[in-house]
C-alpha cells in the first residue's frame, strides 16, 4: 500500500510537465526549491533542536556566489557552483563555531543576528552586491549541454537535486549520526556522559545542512535569474521556519508539505492582497497557537484515530 | 578633530538610544526568558506615532509625546502578552515565533498606514541650537538624548535594586519556581515587565524620531542592534545592556563613518569575540 502510493506520487512527479502549463510547472519548481530548502532547515530545528532564524542566509550567500561569479567575472556555470557551495559551506562552518557556543534562544538570536549582518551587507555594499537593484541577467546552466530554460526541463532538473537532497537528509536523520543527533536534542548532557560529543555532532549537523541550504540557493538563483538582498532577509528565513512549524519539524515528509503550503499561500494571496507579511505573521500566530506539532503529525493522529474508530 | 568629537557625540546618542532599546529586551529576557522578537517594532511604532503627534500638533512638547507613545506601545505590548504569550507559557519556541509573527504584523501595519516614504520628526525647537563646549559645536539635541538615557538607566536601577517591585523582579529572574513559591505573582510581573519593556522601546522610538525619522524597516534595522548589545552585554543584565549600548553605539558610528561599507562587519566582530572568550556576555551570569 505505502509503496504504492510512492509509486504513484513519484509517477505523478515526473510526469507532471507533460499534463500541466508553464504556471503550475514554474510553481511546482518553485515548491521543490522552497522543500529543499526547508528540509535542510528542519535538520537543525527538528532533528537537532536548534532554533535558526539565519537559515536564509546560506540561500542567500549561495545565490550570491553564483550571481557574481557568472554574471560580473565570467565563470562557467560548474565552477561557480562548485565555489558558490563550498564557499556556503565553508560559511556554514564558521557561523557554527560562532552560534553553537549558545543553546537555545541565544542560538536563535545568534543566527538571526548574522543572518541580519550579512543582509544589510547585500543592502550596503551596493558596488559589490548592486545594492536595492539586486543582480539581474543571470542565466541558467546548461548540464550535459541541455538547455535548462523551458519551465519542463528546469522542473526535471530540480526535481532530480530535490530527490538527491530529499534521499541523503533522509538518510542522514536515520542513520546512526541522526540517531545520536536525536539524542543530543532530547538529552546532551546523557549524551555527553555517555562517551559523545554533543557539540561536535551539532556542529556536523550545522555545516550538513548549510551545505543542503547552499544547494537551494544555487536552485534558486538559476530559477530567478535574478537575486536580490530580501533573500537575505529574516522574512525570508521565517518563511521557512513556519513551512518547517507548519508542516511538523522532526518528520521526514513534514517539511516538503509546509513548504509547498507556505508557497502556494503566498503566490495566490499576493495575487490578491499584497500585505504578504501580515499574512504571514498571522499565520505563524495560527500555528502556534492551534497546531503546535504541525500538520503531518496531525493528520497522521487524525488518520490512526479513524482507523481505530472503525476497526 | 571636530569630526572626531561629533562622531563621539553621535556614538554617545545612538548608544542612548540603543539603550532604551535594549534595556527593555534584556529584562524580558531576563525575567520570561524570551526572546523578544517584536521589540524593534515597538521602538518602531513608537516612531510612527512621535512622528503623527508632532507633525500634526505644532509645538507639542517631545517628553509628552515620548510618554504618550510609550504608555500606547506599552499598552499594545500588555494586550499581546496577555492575550498570546501567556498561552504559551509551556512553548519558549512558540513564544519566539509568535513575537516573530508579531512584529511582521506591526511592520505591515506601519507600512499600510504610514506608507513607504521616510517622515522625518522635527527636533523640539528649544533644542534646535546648538550648543558650544569648549569651542567646538554640538546639536543640543543629542546631548540631551545622551542624559535621557543616562538618567532611564538610574531610574530603571533604582527600580530594580531599591523597591519591592525591583526586588520581586530579581527574585522571579533568579528563580522562577521559588519566587512562585513565595508568594510572588509571577504572572503578573511577567505582563508588567513586558509593558515596562514595550513601554521603553516606544518612548525610544519618539525620543530617536528627530535623529532617524521614521521609514519602514527601521524595525530591521534597529533589532539586530538591539541583539548585538544584548549578546554583548550579557543577558538579562542591565549594566550590561548600558555598556554594551555605548559600545556598539561608537563601533557603528565610527565604522559607518570611516568605512561605511564594512561598518556591519565591523559591528559584528565584538560579538564574536565576546561569544568567543565569554558566551555569556560581558556582565551575564553562567548559564543566563
Amino acid at each position: 500500500m505505502k509503496w504504492i502510493a510512492a509509486a504513484l506520487l513519484a509517477a505523478l512527479l515526473v510526469l507532471l510537465p507533460f499534463f500541466a502549463g508553464d504556471f503550475y510547472i514554474n510553481l511546482a519548481s518553485q515548491i521543490l526549491i522552497a522543500a529543499i530548502f526547508a528540509l535542510s532547515l528542519n535538520l537543525l530545528v527538528g532533528y537537532g533542536g536548534m532554533t535558526s532564524l539565519g537559515h536564509a542566509s546560506y540561500l542567500g550567500v549561495a545565490a550570491y556566489i553564483s550571481a557574481l561569479l557568472t554574471s560580473r567575472y565570467g565563470w562557467g556555470h560548474g565552477p561557480a557552483a562548485v565555489i558558490s557551495i563550498s564557499g556556503t559551506t565553508a560559511m556554514a562552518a564558521f557561523f557554527g563555531v560562532i552560534a553553537l557556543r549558545a543553546t537555545g534562544l541565544g542560538f536563535l538570536m545568534i543566527t538571526l543576528a548574522l543572518s541580519q549582518v550579512l543582509w544589510g551587507l547585500a543592502y550596503r555594499m551596493s558596488n559589490v552586491t548592486n545594492g536595492d537593484n539586486g543582480i539581474a541577467g543571470l542565466t541558467r546552466p546548461m548540464p550535459f549541454g541541455i538547455s535548462l530554460d523551458s519551465a519542463a526541463s528546469f522542473y526535471w532538473f530540480a526535481l532530480v537535486v530535490t530527490l538527491v537532497g530529499f534521499l541523503m537528509m533522509t538518510i542522514f536523520a536515520s542513520s546512526a549520526f541522526g540517531s545520536s543527533l536525536k539524542g543530543v536534542r532530547d538529552q546532551p548532557r546523557r549524551m555527553a556522559a555517555l562517551g559523545f560529543n554533543p557539540w561536535m555532532i551539532r556542529w556536523i549537523t550545522f555545516i550538513y545542512a548549510g551545505f543542503w541550504g547552499g544547494t537551494s540557493g544555487l536552485l534558486y538563483v538559476y530559477y530567478n535569474k535574478y537575486i536580490h538582498p530580501t533573500s537575505l532577509s529574516t522574512t525570508s528565513s521565517a518563511e521557512a521556519l513556519l513551512g518547517v512549524i507548519a508542516g511538523g519539524s522532526g518528520t521526514l515528509s513534514g517539511p516538503v508539505v509546509g513548504a509547498a503550503l507556505v508557497l502556494l499561500l503566498k503566490n495566490y494571496a499576493s495575487a490578491y492582497i499584497e500585505r504578504w507579511n501580515m499574512l504571514l505573521g498571522l499565520v505563524f500566530l495560527f500555528i502556534v497557537l492551534v497546531m503546535p506539532t504541525g500538520i503531518v503529525p496531525g493528520l497522521r493522529k487524525l488518520a490512526t484515530g479513524l482507523c481505530r474508530g472503525s476497526r | 578633530m571636530q569630526f572626531w568629537i561629533i562622531q563621539g557625540l553621535n556614538s554617545l546618542s545612538l548608544g542612548g538610544l540603543l539603550f532604551l532599546l535594549s534595556s527593555g529586551f534584556s529584562l524580558i529576557f531576563g525575567l520570561m526568558r524570551l526572546a523578544n522578537l517584536t521589540h524593534g517594532a515597538f521602538f518602531m511604532l513608537g516612531t510612527y506615532f512621535g512622528a503623527t503627534a508632532l507633525r500634526s500638533y505644532d509645538g507639542l512638547n517631545i517628553w509628552v509625546t515620548a510618554l504618550g507613545a510609550g504608555i500606547a506601545v506599552a499598552a499594545i505590548g500588555g494586550l499581546f502578552e496577555r492575550l498570546v504569550l501567556t498561552r504559551l507559557k509551556t512553548n519558549p519556541l512558540g513564544q519566539v515565533l509568535v513575537t516573530l509573527g508579531m512584529s511582521f504584523i506591526i511592520s505591515d501595519a506601519c507600512l499600510l498606514l504610514w506608507g513607504g516614504d521616510s517622515i522625518p520628526v522635527p527636533t523640539p525647537q528649544n533644542l534646535q541650537s546648538p550648543t558650544r563646549v569648549l569651542g567646538f559645536v554640538f546639536p543640543t539635541y543629542r546631548l540631551v538624548l545622551v542624559g535621557c538615557a543616562v538618567g532611564a538607566a538610574i531610574v530603571l536601577y533604582f527600580l530594580l535594586e531599591r523597591t519591592r517591585l525591583g526586588a520581586m523582579i530579581r527574585a522571579g529572574v533568579d528563580d522562577r519556581q521559588m519566587a512562585r513559591a513565595v508568594g510572588i505573582p509571577v504572572s503578573n510581573l511577567f505582563t508588567l515587565v513586558f509593558c515596562l519593556g514595550a513601554g521603553i522601546a516606544g518612548a525610544g522610538g519618539v525620543l530617536g524620531g528627530p535623529i532617524l525619522s521614521a521609514y519602514p524597516g527601521l524595525d530591521a534595522d534597529m533589532l539586530p542592534l538591539a541583539l548585538i548589545v544584548v549578546i554583548l552585554g550579557g543577558i538579562g543584565s542591565l549594566l550590561g545592556a548600558f555598556i554594551g549600548s555605548f559600545i556598539i553605539g561608537f563601533i557603528y558610528t565610527y565604522g559607518t563613518a570611516l568605512f561605511p561599507e564594512l561598518a556591519y562587519i565591523i559591528l559584528f566582530l565584538p560579538m564574536i569575540f565576546v561569544i568567543a572568550f565569554r558566551p555569556q556576555g560581558l556582565f551575564g551570569r553562567v548559564g543566563a
